[in-house]
């Protein structure tokens, strides 16, 4: 390929999904887009640029922003997180919230469905404490084809076998044939939408939990930065977000500061409840 | 810690046994339900990766008689099994066992699993 046509690619992308990609991963390039090029017609990558030169087809540019993300996930990836959710998040929710009895939850790179899933099943875990609840979860990610495999809830023997407890495959599965249907009623506990992570966020609503895991790795400092402020905006004050486990806000945002001895959570920085957890500690 | 490793395949065996060492266990084999609940008799192992259809005993048979042994709750049984079906895996589950693997396996789930049950730090 051409190095003028990577920068095009590069550039296309950061502009379109926020990817940031370094020369080092210009095969990534080779080997995702052309299967694009060959569905569009183009006999190279080269040949594909000039089309992205001129004025292109829409489609064309969601299959290529689709055909490179990243979408490996897995039920209760990592565990930490999905035990703080449980053993301290949803705790905390529950009694600062007992009056409203409403809590609202955003999985903004949700990819096929394991992140919010592992969350509605954790909800569904907590049985009679959480009648009367009205608790959503909004799964969105970029990609519109991982969403629909996301809304299918249909997964193969080998992702139930990754951090999913055998007794919640159990509980909340169907089995046909060799794929794995999540139930209904967990199924309908999650809504799925597309959104881009560099659009505006005012229409989403207020948050009271976010996970944006393992997806801001793909960025460049500057646009992390941007979309952390952002999210905050869209978070009540005391708010809780969890970041995969190589992401961070330290040196790349103020907006948002880590709870003590909680690994990969954070609250708003101006959050009361984190003034007085850090006031406690330093007690301590 | 130590896990055994109750399969009739060698291959299957040599695999797991790969796997649970790295994991940090010292590692028995035993190749049918038989030779596993003798073993057991001799020493409780921490962990055992339990096959089902085997010759001489078969792994659900072996998990009945080791779970009315006296001693026979402490191993962690972790199914290692072909059976697929959800028939097998309540049956299996409510025979005593901890947690359930369809093969084919590879490490991340026996990892995966092991540390779900408090075998291994996640
Ligand atoms: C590696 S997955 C992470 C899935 C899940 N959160 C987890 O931690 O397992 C990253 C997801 O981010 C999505 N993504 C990438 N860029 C995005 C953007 N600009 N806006 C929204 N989602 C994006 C990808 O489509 C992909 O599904």
């Amino acid at each position: 390929m051409h190095i003028s046509n990577f920068d095009l690619y590069r550039d296309l992308l950061k502009e379109k999904s926020g990817l940031t990609l370094t020369p080092d991963k210009a095969y990534l390039i080779e080997s995702r887009l052309m299967p694009i090029a060959k569905k569009w017609g183009y006999t190279s990558l080269d040949n594909m640029c000039m089309a992205l030169r001129g004025v292109p087809d829409p489609n064309l540019i969601k299959d290529i922003v689709e055909a490179m993300t990243t979408n490996e996930t897995s039920f209760f990836r990592d565990t930490k997180p999905f035990d703080l959710f449980r053993d301290h998040i949803l705790p905390a929710m529950m009694k600062d919230r007992a009056s409203a009895r409403k809590i609202r939850i955003w999985c903004a790179a949700a990819s096929s469905g394991q992140e919010p899933y592992s969350l509605a099943m954790l909800l569904k875990e907590k049985g009679a404490a959480l009648a009367n609840w009205q608790i959503d979860i909004l799964g969105t990610d970029i990609s519109t084809d991982i969403l629909e495999t996301a809304k299918r809830g249909e997964y193969s023997q080998f992702e139930v076998q990754r951090g999913l407890p055998i007794t919640m495959l159990m509980k909340y599965f169907e089995q046909k044939g060799e794929r794995w249907i999540i139930k209904d009623d967990i199924k309908k506990m999650v809504k799925y939408q597309y959104f881009n992570l560099l659009d505006n966020m005012a229409a989403l609503g207020r948050f009271d939990i976010v996970f944006c895991r393992n997806v801001l790795i793909y960025f460049d400092k500057e646009t992390k930065g941007e979309i952390l402020g952002r999210i905050a905006k869209q978070m009540a004050p005391d708010g809780m977000l969890l970041l995969g486990g190589a992401e961070t806000v330290m040196g790349i945002t103020e907006t948002f500061k880590a709870v003590p001895d909680k690994r990969g959570l954070y609250m708003r920085a101006d959050s009361p409840a984190l003034a007085s957890t850090s006031a406690a500690t330093a007690v301590k | 810690m130590k896990c055994l490793v109750v399969d009739d395949s060698r291959v299957v065996r040599k695999v797991a046994r790969r796997i649970v060492e790295d994991l940090g266990f010292a590692c028995d084999e035993a190749e049918d339900g038989q030779k596993a609940y003798e073993a057991c008799l001799q020493a409780m192992p921490d962990a055992i990766l339990l096959d089902w259809n085997m010759p001489v005993m078969s792994g659900i048979d072996f998990l009945e008689k080791l779970r009315a042994l006296p001693g026979g709750q402490t191993p962690k049984v972790v199914f290692c099994t072909t059976e697929n079906d959800m028939a097998h895996i309540q049956r299996a589950m409510t025979a005593g066992a901890n947690e359930y693997i369809m093969k084919p396996f590879d490490s991340d789930i026996i990892k995966s699993k092991f540390s779900q049950i408090g075998l291994i730090e996640g």
